[in-house]
């Protein structure tokens, strides 16, 4: 268990591609870390980095009190997790998890014990004598967290590791992942890029967007307070709606000649602006209260329904309760001002 | 009318399944002439060498390859594997067998531990010329052994290896086939095995020798059947290195056998030479079937 400290990381590809920007952060002993980002953000690579699986072109990485820039993924005292498990098909389960104990001179005995607590802890003791090859995913997937926790690594990584379930085995792992790492309290780095893993499984979710940490914090932070209309717009199912509009300093902001919208925080920029709405904080009312609003499609998902239309001339998503006898049509729609985001219209910066 | 209708469609669907098992029947018989043909074809010319092998020389020379069995079955084979040959003497059957299957099994061990190694060194390792030195290799496969054979020759027999087995064997040793097979079995392993390997604390040589080579135990069998046959099958290059009869392997020595004979204005031994023609065949098909079971084991398993 340690912590990690990162500062100025940065990695550039040969001709001066830069997949990682230089960035800095601290991560304290125990925390579940998500790096969360579309494909090509760097995530994967920063967290490579972290692994030694890639070299570091500039700046540095403590592990605990150590250095570990220039030191093999060996050395580092971490375990991996891969998207596709990684397990050596050949060997039987129980020599997979002790196959990493077994190259650093750990004892026989000491190793069959520890397989066997791995083994009773991810609920494989039965299938310790199989191939990989005879396993379903979600225990091939155990295996190789049983191969990581077996070397009590300092810090654990995983890199999409659950990306190649179905949807409902993905839940459960979710879970058992984060279960089996507040009980091992191991210092946790996660790579997805599903929002929806990275809200429900961090301690601290960090954001980024080309090469670039966008936002560092809680998820409740994240997604209450996103940072840019990027972190508003990645965060979120359906997305945060923007809209472009102007604001006029003391209170409110004008989408088009008839549509004015009031905002509760007064932000310190003049003019053109972003305007954010989450689906959810937008109430729906009779046509001719609040902001007018034309649904043109209602989707269904059980539980609530997401009605698609055009506000002010712009693409709208309102997300309603099931109750909701929401049809095609004209409505108004009653804004909650304290809900609005403000973004700067071209850095895309909260204001 | 639907009556008529049902009775109508009944007719029609009865009709072209009649035509259809007749047409099956008529394929099938088709298939079978011409795989029973394939299979004559194959098996007649070993049953012939089989049965003639069975008759005394002169019974052969008079009447030439027969179809029954004769008294001399025994006798041939014993011949053929213990009685002593050539113009020195200095070589029985089982010599040349031993001396076929040392450059069989070495030649085939020899090829795969050097391209896997190869194969090993081109994936795997960061090198600067490592594409340009696999198109080199490769571009070896259209330089037979007989193109070099002279230089080849020239070589071993001025570091003094003729009519040794290191002669016969390591100027063969060098495999683009078996390079190119390794590398592209190599380029399928997922590069997260790799680093799972890495992290495991596994170095080149263990990840080589505890993961690599395992993963590649189908390959391995495959290329093994493939270059021990070819070893086996080997005569240019065994005639022209090895002089000692000693050192004779068994395709070399069925020749000579009927040489020595002829040139001694005696009637050859057929029955022997048919005897060892047989004894000749029976080790690489042995080892097909062996390693073949293998590699359907591993085709199943579908590992990786």
């Amino acid at each position: 268990m340690a912590k990690v400290s990162v500062s100025n990381l940065s990695k550039t590809y040969g001709k001066g591609n830069q997949a990682v920007k230089p960035c800095s952060f601290h991560i304290a002993d125990g925390e579940f870390v998500v790096l969360v980002g579309p494909s090509g953000c760097g995530k994967s690579t920063l967290l490579r980095m972290i692994a030694g699986l890639e070299d570091i072109t500039s700046g540095e990485l403590r592990i605990g009190d150590r250095v570990v820039n220039d030191l093999d993924p060996a050395e580092r005292d971490i375990a991996m997790v891969f998207q596709n498990y990684a397990l050596y098909p050949h060997m039987t389960v129980a020599k997979n998890i002790a196959y990493g104990l077994k190259n650093r001179g750990t004892p026989a005995p000491v190793i069959e014990q520890k397989v066997r607590e791995a083994a009773d802890i991810l609920n494989l003791t039965e299938y310790l004598d199989r191939k990989p090859g005879q396993l379903s995913g979600g225990q091939r997937q155990r295996v190789a967290m049983g191969r990581a926790i077996v070397r009590d690594p300092a810090l654990f990584l995983f890199d999409e590791p659950l990306s190649n379930l179905d949807a409902k085995l993905r839940n459960q792992m979710r879970i058992e992942i984060r279960k089996l790492q507040r009980r091992l309290g191991v210092t946790s780095i996660y790579v997805t890029h599903d929002q929806v893993e990275a809200m429900t499984m961090a301690d601290r979710i960090f954001v980024l967007n080309d090469g670039r940490i966008e936002q560092v914090g809680t998820p409740a932070e994240i997604y209450h307070k996103p940072a840019s209309t990027f972190v508003a717009s990645f965060m979120g199912a359906p997305p945060m709606n923007l809209l472009p509009g102007d604001y006029n300093g003391n209170g409110s902001v004008r989408l088009n000649e008839e549509t004015t919208i009031r905002i509760a925080e007064p932000a310190d920029h003049k003019g053109v602006v972003k305007l954010g709405v989450r689906p959810e904080d937008v109430s729906l009312a009779a046509p001719d209260d609040g902001v007018p609003f034309q649904i043109d499609v209602v989707e269904e998902l059980g539980a609530n329904r997401l009605l698609h239309g055009n506000l002010a001339g712009h693409p709208f998503t309102v997300s309603v309760g099931k109750e909701s006898d929401a049809t095609p049509g004209l409505a108004g729609l009653r804004i909650d001002p304290s809900a609005i985001h403000l973004f700067h219209p071209e850095e895309g910066r909260r204001l | 009318m639907a009556v008529a209708d049902s009775y109508l469609s009944v007719s029609q669907t009865a009709e072209p399944a009649r035509r259809k098992r007749r047409g099956v029947r008529l394929s099938t018989i088709a298939d079978h002439a011409i795989l029973i043909a394939g299979a004559l074809f194959m098996l007649v010319p070993v049953y012939l060498a089989l049965t003639t092998a069975s008759h005394e020389a002169v019974h052969i020379q008079r009447e030439g390859l027969s179809f029954g069995f004769g008294d001399d079955l025994v006798k041939n084979f014993d011949a053929a594997l213990f009685a002593k040959g050539g113009f020195t003497g200095a070589i029985t059957g089982t010599t040349m067998l031993m001396n076929s299957f040392i450059l069989g099994v070495g030649f085939a061990v020899g090829k795969i531990v050097l391209s896997m190694i190869a194969a090993y060194a081109i994936v795997y390792f960061r090198l600067r010329f490592a594409t340009f030195a696999f198109w080199a290799i490769f571009t070896t496969i259209l330089l037979p052994l007989e193109v070099r054979i002279v230089p080849s020759y020239e070589v071993i027999q001025g570091i003094g290896l003729t009519n040794t087995y290191t002669g016969l064997i390591v100027p063969l040793l060098a495999s683009a086939t078996g390079t190119f097979f390794f590398r592209q079995f190599f380029l399928s392993v997922p590069d997260e095995l790799v680093e799972a390997a890495r992290i495991d604390g596994a170095g080149p040589v263990k990840f080589f020798i505890d993961i690599l080579v395992p993963l590649s135990r189908t390959m391995i069998a495959a290329i093994f059947i493939i270059m021990f046959v070819y070893g086996w099958n080997q005569y240019l290059w065994p005639t022209l290195i090895t002089t000692e009869e000693g050192l004779f392997t068994l395709v070399r020595g069925i020749r000579q056998i009927i040489q020595a004979m002829a040139e001694g204005s005696q009637i050859p031994e057929y029955g022997r030479m048919m005897a060892l023609a047989i004894i000749a065949m029976l080790p690489p098909v042995a080892i097909v079937i062996l390693f073949q079971s293998w590699f359907v084991k591993g085709l199943v398993e579908s590992e990786k």
